[in-house]
This record gives C-alpha cells, structure tokens and sequence, in this order.
C-alpha cells in the first residue's frame, strides 16, 4: 500500500512539476509550441490537400469534357429506357459523377442545306460540356443552338427564324419531309466539331423525326481514377446489354499524369516540411535545454538519476508536443480549407482524424528532437553546472 | 566511527592538482568549518565529499561505504539519501514555489509530501510564504528555503558552501542560527567559508591551501592542532 502511494505521489509530483514548467516559463513555452504548432498546421494541412487533390483536380479535369461515351453494340441505338441503368452502373461509389448526357444524331435540312443536328437535354450538355461558349442564350423549348459554322455558311443569326425539315426518305422510302420552326437562341462557338452542329432539346428532335426514345450516344463526366474507370466500364458491359463503354483515352491519360505529378509534387513538399519542423523544433528544444543546464544541474546534485532528468524533460517535451500538435491539427484544417477555395475554389473535405494524426506525429517529433539534447544535458557533471561554469 | 573519512584523497585536472593526499576524519555530529583562498582546493574537496566528483587517488568513506569508485548512479543514491546541500546561490527551481523545491529533494528521495514539506517551510520561518516562487522571495528567504530543502530527507551530513555569502548580516545571523540549532540536534555540519566568525562557530576547522590540509584548529579546545595530527575521533 505504502508503495501504491509512493508511485502515486511520485506521479503526481512528475505531472505538478511538467506543468509547472509549461505554466510558468510562458515566453519560452509560447515560442517551443509556435515552432511545433506551425510544424503541425503545415502538416495537416498539405496531408488534407493531398488526400483531397485528386478529388479536387479530377473535377477540375472534368471541364475537358466527357471522359466516359457509351455508344450502341449490336443494335443501331440505345434505348433511352436504358439511361437509368447506365448512371446506376457509373455512379456506383467508383466515382464522383459529374454529369451526363445522351444524344440522338439526325441530320436535318436549313433552306435545304443538310445539317447534322443533335438531340439533347440542354441542362445535361452544360454539366459535360463546361467549356461551351455561347453568344446569346442557351435555348428553350422551341429554340435552337447553332454551331459557329453553320451560322456563318448559312448566314444565321440569333433571333432568327429558322426551318428544319427532316426527310423520312433516307430511312422509311418515303420523300415526305416534315418541318419544324425554331428560333435561335444563340451561336455555339467551340473552335471543335460542335461547331458544325444544330443543338437543341431532343424533345424537338423526336418531335421532328417522330423517333421517339433512340439515343446515339451517352456522354459521362466522372471524377475519377483510371483504375476506377475500368471498373466502371466493366460494370456497364455486365449490366447493360446491347450497349459498349470505352473511356475517352487521351483525356484520362492526361488527368492521370497530371495526378500522378501533383500528388508527387505534394508529398515531397510534406516530407520537406516535416524534416524542417523537425528541424525546427530540434533546434529549439535544444536552446529550452541549455538554458536550463542550471536546473538540471540542480536536479542531479539532488539525487536525481540521468533516466529521471530524461523522463521528466522528454514529459515536457512531449506535452508541449501533444499541445501545439493539437493547436496545429486544428488550425491545418483551416489552413488547407482556404488553400482549397482560393486554388480550387470549393471548399475541402474536413477530415478531423488528421488532428490525432497531428498529435501523434508532433509529439513523436519532439520526443525525436528532444532526446539528443536531453541525454547530453543528464550526463552533464553537477558540479560544474552549479559553479557557473 | 567516522561519519566521513578521505584517506590520501588527490584529485587532478590534468597537471593542475586540486587536492594533494588529503587525509580527513569527520564525527557524526561534529561541525567542520572549511577554509581557505581561492583556488586552494574548498570546492573540489565539497565535489568529493558530496558525490558530485570522485578523486584521483584515494579513498572516501561516507557512512560506512566507500564512495570513491562508484559510478555515476551509486553516486546519485549517495547524494539523495546521505547528504544535504546548501548553495552559496541557493540554486532553486525558478519556475516551482517554495514548497515546490522542496518537494523535489523529496521525489528524488522517496515520496513527495507536501504537508512534511510545508512544515520544514515553517521550521525556518516561511510557512507564509511556501507558495512563492523564488522570484518573489529576497536572498535571505531563498537561502531559507534552500535550507529547508537541505533538510528535508534527514540527511546524515549537511554540505553548506558559503552559505551566507550571499546574504545581509540580519540573514546571516537567522541562517546561522539555523546551524547551531542543527548542530544542537545532532546534524554532522560541512561549512565551506570565507568568514572567519562563521568559521569559528565550527567545532573545528581545516584551513586548505594548494590542495593541502595546512593547519587544523580546534575551537572546542581553542587550541590549534599541527597539520597531520589526527582530528577528534581519530582516523580509525
């Protein structure tokens, strides 16, 4: 019993005299727990970046365009009853879907000029295609989108009132033709193949073709990993009959290596960091110590044994460690959270393990850093530490 | 039996001799007075009789067990149950209060107390100020604590270096007075001094100088003793 209140008591004293000294000595503990507190932001902050980047960069990416097309296999189209299927198979926790979008190709007829015409939702298109540029408005229903080139061979304007006429020939040996009339909305000017293109709901299309349901192309936007696109592409070819999934291969390579070299580019960054913090820190726990070369002098003169002088400096270090991990744990979070609306322009995923994370790693460096001084420092000789010397 | 005994105790740094064969008997209880210029060997000779270095050559028998080859840790458990020391400095922890320093002599010793602690506090009349840090205390009372702490494990033998260098005659005369008392009680007193009035309240003194026992004096008998005689109790 008298031992269990001695090892308490001996506890308490251990704890009492580590926060003393975190309590009393202010000025020198503030500047320690800067050092490890800025070593801890830094850290969690460029870990929450770089777990988060191919998130961020992905759909950064995704403003290419498609990275996923689905087209007919064995059958002239897909049936739109299909669609649903599809994004399920897509969007099945492999990805971020970004968007999607189906098209029904028809060429039509302005003043008898053929025209390829596609059939989409409008609001689908935007979402895949970020980078569409148009002078005007995006049409309602209605109206139409008309590529750069058709409106200037055929001299079209927005507002303008416009036919399209469809023959029924080419497919069901009929000459027939039927007209709609639409107005245009506006000019699509892409400088690639849209250019060349009458863009409008595929409601109108079908309503000009009579075609109801058929669709051309499936258009994916997915954030994510080539691994994950191959995934994605084998689930569409299990699931869903009569249709073929192939990534867009050039854009997926790009995204890939740009990746690949980002995150590279941040680890590095984070493993220099983490050798400076250490550094950092190192350097000032060895001015903390030898500025009390006094005190441990003292303390050795007193009985103390060089393992004890080591344990309670390490216990310093250590909590200081654990406080400014904490500190910086935290204030990382926010640091990587405004890096990521000021570079990406969207907030970050919060990840509060990294604050234990955080905590863990600095007082692990501190330890590292404390120990060298520490240990010269408990082996120094009492006697001339007390003479001044 | 001696509480201290240093037989042909030498101790160099490289060519510089600190200590030349010093031979010293020290009785449980007695009060030596050491004396001596500067750089004759007073502080080397405290080093050694209080474990905080070992000699050259030599033997120093403290409490029955030879201290001078033991190593670093021997040395430690010598120092925390054997001796107390008093600082000419004081030499306490800035950043604990009073009872704090004194705290820690114990949890280096055995069990921190505080209550033990408090009271060694009001022994030498800080009992009111055992909550301040060293900063908040003048010389007199910082040398007070230091004393209390000296105090606090029962040690065999009490070092004190210069103990009232540092202090005000008022200090001087209160920290005194706590040796006496001490030495009443039966405490084995080493004084390290400059002064030759502290020197002489000593049951005897050594006078050092280039590391040799020079001339010995016996203020009980007020009489003074040649070099080499042996002191009271003898070198057994």
């Amino acid at each position: 019993m008298a031992v269990e209140n001695s090892g308490a008591s001996r506890r308490r004293m251990y704890v009492r005299m580590v926060l003393r000294s975190l309590s009393r000595r202010r000025s020198r503990v503030v500047i320690a727990l800067l050092a490890i507190a800025i070593g801890a932001t830094t850290l969690t902050g460029l870990i929450s970046i770089y777990t988060d980047i191919p998130r961020q960069m992905g759909r950064e990416l995704r403003s290419y365009g498609a990275n996923l097309v689905v087209i007919p296999d064995g059958k002239p189209v897909i049936d739109a009853n299909v669609l649903p299927a599809l994004d399920a198979a897509v969007g099945d926790g492999d990805g971020d879907l970004v968007g999607r979008a189906a098209y029904r190709y028809e060429t039509v007829t302005i003043n008898s000029q053929p025209v390829s015409a596609a059939g989409t939702d409008l609001d689908d298109v935007r979402a895949v295609r970020p980078y569409w540029q148009v002078s005007g408005a995006w049409p309602q229903a209605g109206e139409i989108l008309v590529g750069r080139d058709v409106a200037d061979q055929l001299g079209l304007a927005t507002g303008e009132s416009v036919t399209l006429a469809w023959s029924a020939g080419k497919k069901q040996g009929s000459d027939s033709d039927s007209t709609d009339e639409f107005t245009v909305s506006g000019v699509l000017d892409t400088g690639g193949s849209e250019d060349a293109l009458v863009i409008l709901e595929r409601a109108g299309l079908e309503g000009l073709t009579g075609e109801v349901g058929a669709i051309d192309v499936v258009e994916y936007s997915v954030a994510t990993s080539a691994d994950q696109m191959s995934a994605i592409v084998t689930r569409i070819t299990e699931s869903t009959p009569g249709v073929a999934a192939s990534p867009v291969k050039r854009l997926a390579r790009s995204e890939t290596t740009v990746l690949a070299t980002l995150s590279s580019l941040l680890l590095l960054v984070t493993v220099i960091v983490l050798a400076l913090t250490m550094i950092t820190v190192a350097t000032t726990m060895m001015a903390v110590v030898a500025e009390r070369r006094a005190e441990i002098g003292l303390r050795k003169a007193l009985g103390a044994e060089n393992r004890s002088i080591i344990g309670e400096f390490l216990g310093e270090g250590m909590a200081l460690g654990a406080l400014g991990g904490l500190a910086g744990g935290i204030a990382g979070l926010g640091f990587a959270q405004v890096v990521s609306l000021n570079v990406f322009s969207r907030g970050i995923a919060t990840d509060w393990t990294l604050v234990p994370i955080a905590v863990l790693a600095s007082v692990a460096v501190t330890a590292v850093a404390c120990i060298v001084p520490v240990r010269r420092a408990a082996y120094i000789e009492p006697a001339i530490v007390l003479r001044g010397e | 039996m001696n509480l201290l005994e240093l037989r042909g105790v030498t101790k160099s740094y490289g060519d510089v001799h600190a200590l030349r064969d010093v031979d010293l008997c020290v009785e449980p209880g007695e009060w030596l007075s050491i004396v001596g210029p500067s750089g004759s060997g007073k502080s080397t000779m405290m080093n050694i009789v209080g474990c905080m270095d070992s000699p050259t050559a030599g033997s120093v028998v403290l409490d029955g067990v030879d201290i001078a080859s033991m190593n670093a840790s021997g040395l430690a458990h010598a120092r925390r149950n054997t001796i107390g020391l008093i600082f000419q400095k004081f030499h306490l922890v800035a950043h604990l209060s009073a009872v704090e320093n004194v705290m820690v002599a114990q949890y280096y010793h055995s069990m921190p107390d505080q209550a033990e602690a408090l009271a060694a506090l009001a022994r030498v009349g800080l009992g009111e100020r055992a909550s301040h840090l060293p900063s908040q205390l003048s010389g007199g009372e910082q040398q007070r604590v230091c004393i209390a702490r000296a105090l606090i494990n029962y040690p065999k033998l009490v070092l004190a270096d210069e103990p009232t260098g540092n202090l005000d005659e008022a200090n001087e005369l209160l920290v005194l007075d706590f040796f006496r008392q001490l030495h009443a009680d039966g405490t084995t007193l080493i004084v390290v001094t400059h002064d030759p009035e502290v020197a002489a309240l000593g049951d005897r003194q050594i006078v050092l100088n280039h590391g040799r026992i020079v001339r010995q004096i016996d203020n009980r008998a007020n009489a003074r003793v040649p070099v080499a005689l042996t002191p009271p109790g003898g070198l057994s």
